[in-house]
């Protein structure tokens, strides 16, 4: 008896110890920086220190909701974000019902559908560029072969907004549907097969089967990884920076925020920015945590 | 009977053309790409989309590939120090960041899900809010925060920033892991009067290899990815990883866009990842998924 309680005192006195490393260090490199950043956006600042930070209030936050700028930040990344995440979800359940199903050169698939997950984001975005270039790209020059866009008028498709964004969202779509269809297949392996069984009995066809027995029973899983999707596609920084460079009416809410922190060395300004992004991403982390029912004891 | 199976053929035709297209969607634009890497320059610039094929008026296959394809670009970025260089601090920055995540992570793991401990719900909620962070939001505070510690712009100071969105991934996938272990395989050895330490260096650890083996995976590929804090963090030519010089690639003929040296560069960094993941596949599929399915 005495040696069990003396094992319980030892393993708490471990599990503190074990703890402590990883906890200092995320207070480190989170707490201690955000603190920063709230405490920042109140002051009028440089990055660089060349000015004498002077305490301006909410004058920063006042500043970024009346500059045109950050609102046209805000509908592309709004748009990139409903397109995106829109067509990733609807595909990715497409694949996942696709991969689920027994078909030869099923492992092929799967394979297939990792290898744009696996590739780094600059570099897709530096590939999807290549493939668009108004000249060269093979997009352009397939098009003019086939006559559809004459050979003296070739599209340029990251020159205009109208353009650019749904090339970045394929990008994107291209990139992101295999994350999307591997969530989603897990979520239809839970599956049980006697509900099809079940369904066949009852004479019901392959559309009715779906949705009365798989759209429901997939759901859940759905609207997890819509959230977890969301919440990346708001903070997308990559593609747009490396694609169409900052350029104006073509920036996302991070692009925004980098240029004005960095670029222009704006600290105060930048921090209030984003504290802005982190208060609207958070809201949805609570959303995505009460909803994913996750048990955290 | 009869109208019941050409109907059956033509839906398994469809799916068939579907499988087709998925494949070309997902393939397409890295095996075009590929091939870009190995186009002579004055190719890749025209409106030719195939090698030389016709000779002499006539099909020539090996014509086509000995006048077609070149090692150019591959020989001119491996000669080009800021390449070089750059590939060099990817792997010792994203190598790093693994071990560290790993080493402190797989610990703190053991801790949240094996032991007793009052605070495991606050952590583990606090670790899951973590891992869906925005980088963004805390950049100019660790731009502050690096320069304070003298770690702006040198590899230790990057290393610490990538913790951010390695570690949580890791303690929430590695909690879960151990979790999952039964509660038999430690009893019987406390009961031989095994101390804590001992149980999970020699018992569980060894059982976890898998899931170390997929988390350390997956947070190589995030530090090997990772775009924002390099390009903020690492600011002259000696110390950028390789998507930041990907990304300002400026060649060197300073009149063309050097698409080829681009190209060849991206297969570079990229067909590595690929064979890693093609070989771990399951391992990856497992580990993404518990991440976010699971709990």
């Amino acid at each position: 008896m005495a040696k069990e309680i003396d094992l319980y005192a030892r393993q708490k006195r471990l599990a503190w110890f074990l703890v402590t490393p990883a906890v200092f260090i995320v207070l480190l490199i989170v707490a201690y920086p955000l603190i920063q950043v709230v405490y920042t956006s109140f002051f009028r600042a440089k990055l660089d220190g060349s000015v004498e930070p002077k305490f301006v209030g909410l004058d920063n936050y006042a500043n970024i909701l009346a500059d045109p700028d950050w609102w046209s930040a805000v509908r592309v990344t709004l748009l990139f974000t409903v397109f995106s995440v829109g067509i990733e979800a609807a595909l990715g359940l497409g694949v996942a019902l696709v991969a689920n199903s027994k078909f030869k050169g099923r492992t092929l698939l799967r394979v297939a559908v990792l290898v744009p997950w696996a590739i780094p984001t600059v570099v897709s975005s530096q590939i999807w560029r290549w493939m668009f270039n108004q000249i060269y790209g093979v997009v352009n020059v397939i098009m003019v072969s086939l006559h559809i866009v004459p050979e003296t008028d070739k599209i340029a498709w990251l020159a205009a907004p109208a353009t650019a964004l749904p090339v970045i969202i394929a990008v994107d779509v291209w990139k992101t549907t295999p994350f999307m269809s591997l969530l989603l297949l897990a979520g239809l392996q839970l599956i049980p097969k006697d509900l099809y069984e079940a369904a066949s009995i009852d004479g019901a066809g392959p559309l009715k089967k779906f949705f009365s027995v798989t759209f429901p029973l997939v759901l859940p899983t759905l609207l997890v990884a819509l959230i977890f999707r969301t919440l990346d596609a708001l903070r997308v920084f990559d593609i747009f920076y490396v694609m169409v460079q900052g350029q104006a009416g073509l920036q996302t809410m991070a692009v925004y925020n980098q240029i004005q922190l960095i670029l222009f060395g704006k600290s105060g300004y930048g921090s209030a920015v984003s504290v802005i992004i982190l208060l609207i991403i958070m809201t949805f982390v609570v959303l995505y945590t009460r909803l994913s029912k996750t048990s955290f004891e | 009977m009869k109208k019941q199976s050409t109907k059956s053929i033509a839906l398994r035709g469809l799916f068939y053309l579907l499988v087709v297209f998925l494949l070309v969607f997902n393939l397409f634009p890295f095996l075009w790409s590929l091939y870009s890497s190995f186009r002579p320059s004055n190719q890749l610039f025209s409106s030719d989309i195939l090698p030389p094929f016709s000779h002499d008026g006539q099909f020539d296959l090996g014509y086509g590939i000995a006048n077609g394809l070149t090692l150019d670009h591959f020989r001119s970025i491996f000669a080009d120090p800021r390449f070089v260089a750059a590939l060099i601090n990817s792997i010792i920055v994203s190598g790093a960041t693994v071990l560290v995540a790993l080493g402190l992570g797989s610990i703190c793991a053991y801790a949240l899900g094996r032991l007793p401990f009052r605070f495991k719900g606050p952590v583990l909620y606090l670790v899951l809010t973590m891992t869906m962070f925005p980088q963004i939001a805390v950049l100019s505070g660790l731009f502050m925060m690096l320069q304070t510690l003298g770690l702006f712009n040198t590899q230790p100071g990057l290393i610490l920033t990538y913790l951010i969105f390695t570690m949580p991934f890791t303690i929430w996938v590695m909690t879960q892991y151990f979790r999952s272990l039964p509660k038999e395989l430690e009893e019987a050895a406390y009961v031989d009067g095994a101390s804590p330490l001992k149980v999970f260096w020699e018992i569980l650890l060894p059982l976890t290899m898998p899931g170390l083996v997929s988390t350390g995976l997956l947070a190589f590929i995030a530090a090997w990815n990772e775009f924002l804090f390099a390009l903020t963090f690492m600011i002259t030519e000696p110390m950028k990883t390789v998507p930041v010089v990907i990304s300002q690639f400026s060649g060197v003929d300073p009149r063309q866009f050097p698409w080829g040296e681009i190209m060849a560069a991206s297969m570079v960094v990229t067909v590595p990842l690929v064979i890693l993941v093609l070989i771990f596949q399951y391992r990856i599929v497992e580990g993404l998924t518990a991440g976010a399915v699971k709990g």
